[in-house]
């Protein structure tokens, strides 16, 4: 098949129709001294055969592990087969945001299950049907909280995954919100800083659970002295595994939960696209960004899904819409979608085994001679452990096949030689016992 | 069609309808504006105290085909809001200049009055409109 967009015949029909002999006419306008004199410094067309050969010399360059304990934001989970052959149907894969959303009945009802879903897993009363990412949605959420106060000012958790942070204080830098850091004690957020910190000026204050170290906080504590002051309280979920086993951030008193959907049946994919999700109770469901799916009866009393409230959108609200996004990510939440409908109650389980093996490499850690655990017991699927060089204990993992934890020193100055660490369901008792090994 | 709009009131070009009793000032949208708006289905309210700036948005209201900013008709601070209108919001469209009120005004500024138009000039404005 030949991609080459016009033949030689089409260039002349065209030319002609405009008037022209040779496409450089085309560039008189451009001054002679501006324009390239020679041809671009690129290689000659390659032949199918080719680029297979050279594409898989590049690819060959990338170091592969066995396995791998890295989490902090991106979370190897195992998918069902199913999951991937579902989702890959053309009819889901090609389809483009429905202009015409109603005429799109299936696609409509699969975005409907998933807020669904979602609104049970956070235990809010409304989802949208999703954001571009977990990092975007938590800046929606800032700015969507200092809507509902009228107060320009968020209090943000320094135990929130640092990329999350930088895209928060990105998004209110442009809206003039100020953003406070609210520090850190031991691996969870400083409740008594957080008690310093909270005054009038206070419309939203920002949570990470369980946080960038792993640790769940204490959020029915900072929920009540949240909301003393009237300001809303976002909680953001970086790995929403953790949701099939602790009390819902809804009835630990969050009022928008947040957070990144990945985990959730999408691959690691290099770091995207992902798919971020967000939640609310329904006296805020004017402020959600984003559009809603909902349900209704037909003319004829039959059932229909429309895409309603998203009047606040861009296209329609222009400069005063309630936020940028116009959009939706459709097919990572139908993917979000066949994963938790395959999975059902035995979300359970991956969570459960999640943490179980996690608590075990993180005890056995703990008693290596020079490692010591950050982390009081209360952690989910992550834990923090300080080391005598952090680049040493990292080197020698790889040299035998284990990408080790994430380097904390490279996103805070005091954290020198601490290591993340992540377990799922897809490590094993003997990758964990060998590197315990290669450690002692 | 549209009611005729009360002698009593005075009207700005974005289509509230203003009443002065003394320094306080009931303000809404006019009947031609909720004909246009068709159906209400929500109206965000101001807070109470909200300072308020002749021309700049004071509240929202939404429709089933669209949504709109409602704007200050004098500056000052508002001292009541019409909360009915948070259950019923048709009541903007059953009776625009009575009990579908929006908020009540304390103005800063009365000169401000002298800017907005008269019944009858209202009346000409929006018929101008039409032809457009």
């Amino acid at each position: 098949m030949d991609f080459v967009p016009a033949t030689n015949k089409e260039e002349k029909e065209m030319f002609t129709t405009i008037g022209i002999n040779r496409i450089d006419q085309l560039f008189a306008g451009i001054a002679k001294e501006h324009r390239l004199k020679r041809e671009l410094n690129l290689p000659a067309g390659l032949s199918e055969i080719e680029l297979k050969r050279e594409i898989e010399s590049m690819a060959g360059k990338n170091r592969i592990y066995q396995t791998s304990f890295r989490g902090a934001g991106a979370y190897r989970h195992f998918i069902p087969s199913v999951v991937k052959h579902l989702v890959m149907r053309s009819e889901f894969y090609t389809a483009y945001t429905p202009y015409q959303a109603e005429r799109s009945q299936g696609m409509l009802q699969s975005i409907y299950e998933y807020q669904t879903m979602i609104c049970r897993l956070t235990g809010m009363d409304l989802a949208n049907a999703s954001m571009y990412d977990g990092a975007s949605a938590l800046a929606e959420a800032a700015l969507m909280a200092t809507r509902i106060t009228e107060k320009k000012q968020v209090l943000l958790s320094s135990a929130v995954h640092p990329e999350y942070q930088a895209t928060v204080k990105t998004y209110c830098h442009a809206n003039d919100v100020k953003v406070v850091d609210l520090p850190f004690k031991t691996g969870t957020t400083d409740l008594k800083e957080l008690k310093t910190l909270l005054n009038d000026n206070v419309g939203g204050v920002i949570i990470q659970n369980p946080n960038f170290f792993g640790s769940f906080e204490e959020i029915k504590e900072i929920a009540q002295l949240v909301h003393q002051i009237g300001a809303i309280l976002i909680i953001n979920v970086v790995e929403p595994t953790s949701l099939a086993l602790i009390k819902s951030p809804g009835e630990q008193g969050a009022d928008i939960v947040v957070g990144d959907g990945q985990s959730f049946g999408l691959p690691l994919n290099f770091g995207g696209p992902y798919i971020g999700f967000m939640a609310t109770k329904t006296e805020y469901i004017r402020r959600i960004p984003g559009r809603l799916v909902g349900m209704t009866k037909d003319t004829q009393g039959r059932r229909a899904f429309v895409l309603t409230l998203q009047s606040r959108e861009q296209h329609i609200r222009r400069e005063k819409a309630t936020s940028n996004i116009c959009t939706n990510s459709a097919l990572c939440a139908l993917t979000v979608l066949v994963y938790l409908s395959t999975l059902g109650p035995k979300l359970r389980k991956v969570a459960e085994l999640s943490m179980a093996k996690t608590h075990y490499l993180a005890k056995k850690l703990a008693k290596l001679p020079g490692i010591r655990l950050i982390n009081s017991q209360n952690f989910y699927n992550e834990f923090v452990i300080r080391v005598k060089n952090s680049q040493t204990v990292l080197k020698k993992l790889r040299n035998q096949g284990i990408e080790g934890g994430v380097d904390l020193g490279n996103y805070y100055s005091q954290l020198k030689n601490h290591l993340l660490f992540c377990v799922t369901e897809l490590n094993t008792k003997e990758e964990m016992d060998k590197i315990i090994k290669i450690l002692n | 069609m549209a009611k005729t709009n009360p002698k009593n009131l005075k009207y700005t070009k974005e289509h509230e309808w203003v009443k002065v009793e003394g320094e306080i000032v009931t303000m809404g949208i006019t009947d031609y504006a909720q004909e246009l708006l068709t159906s209400l289905v929500f109206v965000e309210l101001p807070k109470v105290g909200k300072k308020t700036e002749q021309t700049k948005t004071l509240a929202v209201v939404e429709s089933v085909k669209s949504v709109s900013d409602v704007y200050a008709p004098v500056s000052g601070e508002v001292i009541e809001v019409n909360t009915s209108l948070t259950k019923k919001p048709e009541i903007v469209n059953e009776d625009a200049f009575g009990a579908g009120w929006i908020a009540k005004i304390i103005i800063s500024n009365s000169k401000e009055l002298d800017k907005l138009m008269d019944a009858d000039s209202y009346t000409k404005f929006c018929q101008k409109e039409e032809k457009h």
